[in-house]
């Protein structure tokens, strides 16, 4: 093995790699043989080298940055534009969804998909939509995602859209073995795609099943590419890893409400930072009867059901 | 369009103006708005104005409650037993409503109207706990008027098709993914 290392940078041209220093000339080596070893031979040495988002100086994202910019335009043939806009501060998103106002009709599923640039083909989805019975209250035994009917809502049912939870104690976050999720400072727990392995502890983890694994290699036509995006959140993702709702980190670090509360025709939908008294998050849960999902889990989410009327 | 139309336009962007947005604010602003910002009245193709065709002349005001010739498509499910278009609809001021004090309410703030009865809701939703609201969560948003979801002559919400279900795993598994 040591006797391979020397030879290849030597067959890579002697190029930036060859004339650094001695860490760098390793690292290089190390990157080659791994790349042998692993079979993931589309990997760039610069994407295998890259490190956590959390440990890259500003200097080093920019660079990342511009050439995921530049591998998303030579795949997509547009210019896709990946945001790293950081948590504001005094901000801790929190979301309410109102079941007695939810019909079920499935707007807020896939106007996700097409603003997160989610796979279309298995097509993978943040929300999914529980009819469950009004005799039964809300009861996973009695739960539905497939229903179909031709209008909604049906006779004696009730609709849960259930999505990642933003949990304060996320159980996802603490399973991850390489620390390629965590809670950001605004609530919002992200993934860095490019440090992710792919194990999927994670997805056992989550008790809401909010978490999603790219099976295959994602699938978009180009035209479907939403080009406002950010790196902890929709950009578009490789295969092999995980991905989950981000409250459209891309839209509400910016100060606009997430795709699913701008399409939600009935209007169940409610967002807002929760260190706002004024904000309509805190109207929610300092006037309405309000439940969290599984609290019996002390997951703690900033996700919250509530009855409004 | 003739000029009440502009006129209530007009007054629509002017109230659709985000009241704290810094923008400086016209002064005509009606102070009752309390910064809440709607888009216009989703009245049907060509019936607004109400004076176009209830302009005190072409027809005499009959307050008399019967079946009527014209608004055929208007389906009364509001109350019909108790209630009738000029309850709301007001007799001599055609393009207003009014209140049941007899205090008029531009088709713009039908909200007061509705909240006559449903005080609840009003105030849930000008908090925004009732109701849509979009644009910026730290920010201007729109609201939309009660009539926008609840056709006021109908008001229950209509159910809609729901979208495609999720693929069910053993699809996928025949064929759907590549």
């Amino acid at each position: 093995m040591m006797d391979h290392q020397p030879m290849h940078p030597q067959d890579d041209g002697g190029g930036a790699s060859a004339c650094g220093s001695r860490r760098e000339f390793l690292g290089t080596a190390v990157a080659a043989v791994a790349t042998a070893l692993t079979g993931c031979g589309k990997l760039s040495k610069e994407e295998f080298l890259q490190h956590n988002f959390r440990e890259l100086s500003k200097d080093e994202i920019q660079t990342i940055i511009a050439r995921l910019e530049s591998e998303y335009k030579a795949k997509y043939g547009k210019t896709v534009k990946v945001n790293n806009e950081a948590a504001m501060p005094g901000v801790i998103f929190g979301y309410a969804l109102d079941l007695s106002r939810c019909i079920g009709c499935r707007r807020c599923v896939h106007a996700c998909v097409k603003e997160n640039n989610q796979s279309r083909d298995p097509e993978i989805q943040w929300i999914r939509v529980l009819e469950m019975d009004k005799e039964e209250g809300v009861n996973l035994q009695h739960a539905e995602q497939y229903y179909n009917p031709e209008e909604v809502p049906r006779e004696g049912h009730f609709y849960m859209p259930v999505q990642c939870q933003q949990c304060k104690k996320p159980p996802c976050v603490k399973v991850c073995p390489v620390g390629a999720t965590w809670k950001e400072k605004d609530g919002i727990v992200v993934v860095d795609y490019n440090w992710c392995i792919g194990c999927r502890y994670c997805m056992a983890a989550c008790p809401y099943g909010a978490r999603h694994f790219n099976w295959g290699e994602p699938t978009m036509k180009s035209a479907d590419v939403n080009p406002e995006t950010h790196y902890l959140g929709n950009r578009p993702r490789p295969k092999g890893v995980v991905e989950k709702c981000t409250f459209c980190i891309q839209r509400t670090r910016k100060g606009l409400y997430p795709a699913c509360v701008e399409i939600c025709p009935t209007g169940s939908r409610k967002f807002g930072n929760l260190l706002d008294a004024k904000s309509e998050i805190r109207q929610v849960l300092e006037n309405k009867r309000v439940f969290k999902f599984k609290e019996d889990l002390n997951t703690q989410p900033t996700f919250f059901y509530f009855y409004g009327v | 369009m003739n000029i009440r139309a502009i006129h209530y336009l007009g007054l629509a962007v002017l109230l659709a103006l985000p009241a704290f947005a810094g923008e400086p604010k016209a002064k005509e602003e009606p102070a009752a708005q309390e910064g809440i910002q709607v888009p216009k009245p989703p009245f049907s193709e060509g019936i607004f104005p109400c004076t176009s065709c209830h302009d005190g002349k072409q027809m005499k005001v009959d307050t008399k409650r019967r079946e009527l010739g014209m608004h055929s498509e208007i389906e009364l499910k509001h109350g019909p037993d108790s209630r009738w278009c000029l309850d709301c609809h007001d007799a001599n001021s055609r393009d207003n409503l009014h209140l049941a004090s007899g205090e008029k309410v531009l088709f713009t703030e039908s909200f007061k109207l509705c909240g006559q009865c449903h005080g609840d809701k009003l105030r849930d939703w000008r908090v925004g706990v009732h109701g849509k609201r979009t644009g910026s969560w730290n920010g201007p948003k729109q609201y939309l008027l009660c009539v926008h979801c609840h056709n006021p002559h109908s008001p229950h919400f209509k159910p809609l098709k729901p979208m495609p279900p999720p693929m069910r795993p053993e699809q996928i598994r025949k064929g759907g993914a590549k």
